[in-house]
């Protein structure tokens, strides 16, 4: 990422320039607290304004982009993932931040999030996850649990919940953790590894939807008596305590922490180092250009059609 | 054939004359007829790029099987001294490959043609006096050149040489074609090629046909050498031209051929195309790149551009450029794959829902599938919306001969334009056209923009408002008015008054051109007016009409509930026109220059 420390210089940049229209979520939606921890981690980290860019599909915590004060996107339902990697794929100076839900990613988008992941798209996907459908007032999402009652399902939820961590391991997701938002600086932390990760990184945050589900979430948040139980994650210390730990390039592991039963676990479940689209195919541009000589728009299609007399 | 004073005679006697009677002639159709292995296709290719290269007019059109493998196929390749305008309603010379390719075709082949047949495989009715039989072994002679290795394969080249031979075609010049095709493989392919090209070449067919055709040369052309290409490389390379670097596309039958061209060549311009996991993905994406400041295209056929409908509303809705090509096949659902119709023009002007404009260009030949796509780029990026370019199954495959471009003045290069805006910049001003600042653009007045599917103020925030849905709308919709006052007004071919007045859009140019010619040797009151801009139509199109008495609709698609066609009904809700009449078909196949004459001026 360049960053022209000229363009940015005196300027810091606050909460007060990040922040554009009020949310216009309900009182105590726990998408609040994800707002606010992604203004925090973007005040820590100074990245250049212009260079940061917020795009979402449909949904309530779709309305993220009018929200934050910087080039963003407000697009179809489910189809935010191909936006993004269009962004990320042909502008290596931006840092794309993807905002929705769980009905937008795991049910309508479903597919995209898949070959998004499977492709290794250079981007952040910040899931909240309601286990609920809210814009349209309480229908069934793809993780509602079995017996959640709801308007498409009076005498409750019959189909299986999509376990999100075991989909996106599956599907080849380079960075993949998981987070509550009563945790707030827990959510700053893995937002910032998720940003920091070169690949396809998302971070699931259970995200409460207190018109339509209330509560869903206590058993993860200690104040309401839950608990909320966090990876360790291996220090290669050498210690016998280390054994216990969990090494996050281990896919098989991270699928077996992945069925923990509800709320089950919060934090880094996989990481890998696999190359990004956005490197591979950079590399061929490169390969060909040199293979061109460099050579410019004009004399290459001459060059072609030149072939073709 | 078109001789340039008679038809050519059938021969008299197959008396055993290695010589052939030279006989000049202007025009020939020859019609290749065998399975879709046999590589016709690329023997007919081969001599539509020898045509080009030796400033001739050449024009072909192909049948493929949608069938994975085998199934019949053709190749036709029209060559002319002078203009072509369409493949042909007869051939004058028909190779018959197998016994159905005989069976199939001979109805194609004009009386006093030439029948040229694999006397290994086909059985011609011996009766039928019609046409002059020639009956060659090519199985046997093919596999005799070639050795038992190749079996049969090599035969399209086998009859290349014959052709070759026949039509007096400059050998010096395919064979260079034929090291060009096939010398980047091993070199024994090549040697193959070039040993069964030369025992067709060395066949006596002077003993069965008593004349040679050779091409009257072409008239100077003024210098500007041709390129040989199909439809769809066409539009890729116009598409290049234009600057656009990005793309994203899904395969599908027949649009897959340029998505193939720009993933392999906009590396070379630093650019890129994505094959996606769906239509939709496709689409999404190619929004991705055009927001990011790259005016991306993307594409498919029917079915494609079904499911990329909505976001194709949400570019309408969030002003943002896009080329959109749908290379239309038969319809609707799967319906036939391989083969050419014209009826997507309500879904590339209406297939969207709420007001949802956006501007949709169609091509007439493959040279103008070329020059569509630079008027596509500068129309999207200078109005900020979706364009559709509205190709067809026949300019996909259909490979001509033109006047090689004038790359210097028309490529150009873009990059996204991130100058800093000043305070008060909006995305969506009320006054004017929108411009998009793209991601990386510093706001001077540290507002940054949003763009939307949601119906917006200026800036780009959600509104409810009924004055802003309403003023919002009106500034979608009359950016395209503003587009329609600059479009110039198509040229009349022909008289600029008269009896009747063909209406035309797409790949019916020829024929229907064609036919306009013909009628008016005759001494009919024919003329045409071909329409590239289909959404927004050019002003003033209602003072061309008025100096006719019949204005006919000529297009490949259902005459509908109402009687008309998807133009013509356009056509007669824009002007209230009752003169404004219909000729459709719907058979999957081109018009027929016979065809458009019976149905005008009947």
């Amino acid at each position: 990422m360049s960053t022209t420390l000229s363009d940015t210089a005196a300027a810091k940049l606050t909460k007060k320039d990040l922040t554009a229209d009020h949310p216009t979520w309900c009182p105590g939606c726990g998408d609040f607290s994800v707002l606010a921890s992604f203004y925090k981690m973007l005040e820590r980290r100074q990245l250049p304004h212009e260079n940061i860019v917020t795009l979402a599909g449909i949904g309530c915590s779709s309305r993220f982009p009018y929200f934050v004060n910087t080039h963003g996107g407000h697009f179809i339902h489910g189809r935010a993932v191909p936006l993004a990697s269009g962004v990320s794929l042909s502008r290596p100076d931006l840092h794309v931040f993807l905002f929705g839900g769980d009905g937008d990613a795991f049910s309508i988008g479903g597919n995209h999030l898949e070959h998004g992941a499977r492709k290794n798209i250079n981007l952040t996907y910040v899931i909240m996850d309601n286990f609920v459908y809210g814009l349209t007032k309480k229908q069934t999402s793809p993780t509602s649990p079995v017996g959640f009652k709801s308007k498409t399902d009076p005498t409750g939820a019959v189909d299986q919940p999509v376990n999100p961590m075991k989909k996106l391991i599956t599907a080849g997701a380079t960075f993949v953790a998981r987070s509550h938002t009563t945790q707030v600086n827990h959510m700053i932390a893995m937002m910032e590894r998720a940003m920091d990760h070169n690949g396809f990184s998302v971070v699931e945050i259970l995200s409460e939807c207190v018109e339509f589900f209330p509560g869903a979430f206590d058993a993860g948040n200690p104040r309401k008596g839950g608990e909320f139980r966090q990876i360790e994650e291996k220090k290669w210390d050498g210690t016998p305590e280390d054994e216990l730990r969990h090494d996050t390039t281990d896919e098989l592991a991270a699928y077996r922490l992945a069925g923990e039963p509800f709320p089950g676990l919060f934090g880094v479940f996989y990481e890998s180092d696999r190359p990004t689209k956005n490197a591979l195919e950079a590399r061929w541009i490169q390969a060909t250009r040199e293979k061109t000589g460099g050579a410019t728009a004009l004399e290459t299609l001459q060059k072609t059609f030149d072939r073709m007399k | 054939m078109t001789n340039s004073d008679s038809l050519p005679p059938p021969p008299t006697s197959h008396a055993a004359r290695a010589d052939l009677r030279p006989e000049h002639i202007r025009d020939a159709v020859i019609r290749l007829a065998g399975n879709s292995q046999d590589g016709i296709q690329s023997a007919g290719a081969l001599l539509a790029r020898l045509a080009g290269r030796s400033d001739q007019d050449v024009m072909t059109y192909m049948t493929i099987p949608s069938t994975i493998s085998g199934g019949p196929s053709l190749f036709q390749v029209r060559v002319g001294t002078g203009e072509v305008l369409s493949p042909g309603d007869e051939a004058d010379f028909l190779v018959a490959f197998y016994q159905h390719s005989y069976d199939d075709n001979i109805g194609f082949l004009r009386e006093g043609g030439v029948l040229l047949y694999d006397s290994d495989n086909v059985q011609p009715n011996a009766d039928d006096k019609r046409f002059v039989h020639v009956g060659i072994p090519i199985t046997g002679l093919t596999v005799e050149a070639l050795g038992g290795t190749a079996k049969d394969k090599g035969k399209n080249v086998f009859v290349l040489g014959l052709l070759a031979k026949i039509f007096d075609l400059d050998i010096e010049k395919l064979q260079r074609l034929l090291k060009e095709k096939f010398g980047g493989k091993n070199e024994s392919v090549l040697n193959t090629a070039l040993m069964a090209f030369q025992a067709g070449y060395a066949y006596p067919v002077g003993n069965v046909l008593s004349t040679r055709y050779k091409f009257e040369p072409p008239e100077e052309t003024g210098g500007r050498a041709q390129v040989t290409m199909d439809g769809n490389q066409a539009l890729a390379y116009g598409l290049i031209a234009a600057g656009v670097r990005y793309g994203a596309a899904y395969p599908i039958t027949p649009w897959t051929t340029v998505m193939e061209v720009l993933r392999a060549e906009l590396p070379k311009y630093g650019g890129l195309f994505v094959q996606c996991e769906d239509e939709i993905g496709a689409v999404s994406m190619a929004l991705g790149f055009s927001y990011s400041g790259h005016l991306a295209i993307t594409g498919s056929s029917g079915p494609g551009i079904s499911l990329k409908t909505e976001a194709i509303g949400w570019a309408t809705m969030a002003e943002m450029p896009l080329i959109i090509v749908n290379v239309q096949r038969g319809g609707p659902s799967t319906g036939l794959p391989t083969n050419v119709e014209q009826s997507d023009l309500y879904q590339a002007i209406f297939g969207g829902h709420g007001d949802s404009p956006r501007v949709v260009l169609a091509p007439s030949t493959v040279e103008d599938c070329f020059y569509i796509a630079i008027e596509a780029a500068r129309i999207a990026r200078n109005y900020s919306t979706p364009v559709f370019i509205l190709s067809d199954a026949s300019l996909a495959t259909r490979i001509q001969a033109f006047d090689e471009p004038d790359l210097k003045n028309l490529v150009v290069e873009f990059v996204p334009n991130l100058t800093p805006r000043e305070a008060g910049f909006k995305p969506y001003p009320l006054d004017g056209l929108t411009q998009h600042a793209p991601p990386g653009t510093r706001m001077l007045g540290g507002v940054y923009p949003t763009v939307t599917g949601l119906e917006h103020d200026e800036m780009g925030h959600p509104t409810g408002s009924p004055k802003l849905h309403a003023a919002m709308t009106a500034k979608r919709r009359s950016k395209l008015q503003r587009l329609a006052a600059e479009i110039p007004l198509p040229e009349v071919f022909g008289d600029a008054e008269g009896e009747a007045l063909l209406v035309g859009w797409g790949s019916t140019y020829g024929p229907i051109y064609e036919a306009v010619k013909t009628a008016r040797a005759a001494g009919e009151s024919l003329s045409a007016l071909h329409l590239r801009h289909l959404n927004p139509l050019p002003n003033g199109l209602e003072k061309i009409f008025a100096k006719f008495r019949r204005i006919i609709v000529v297009e490949m698609n259902d005459e509908g509930i109402y009687g008309h066609g998807q133009l013509a009904s356009i056509l007669r809700a824009r002007y209230c026109d009752p003169k404004i009449a219909s000729l459709t078909k719907t058979n999957g196949l081109t018009f027929r220059v016979k065809e458009i004459l019976e149905g005008v001026l009947k």
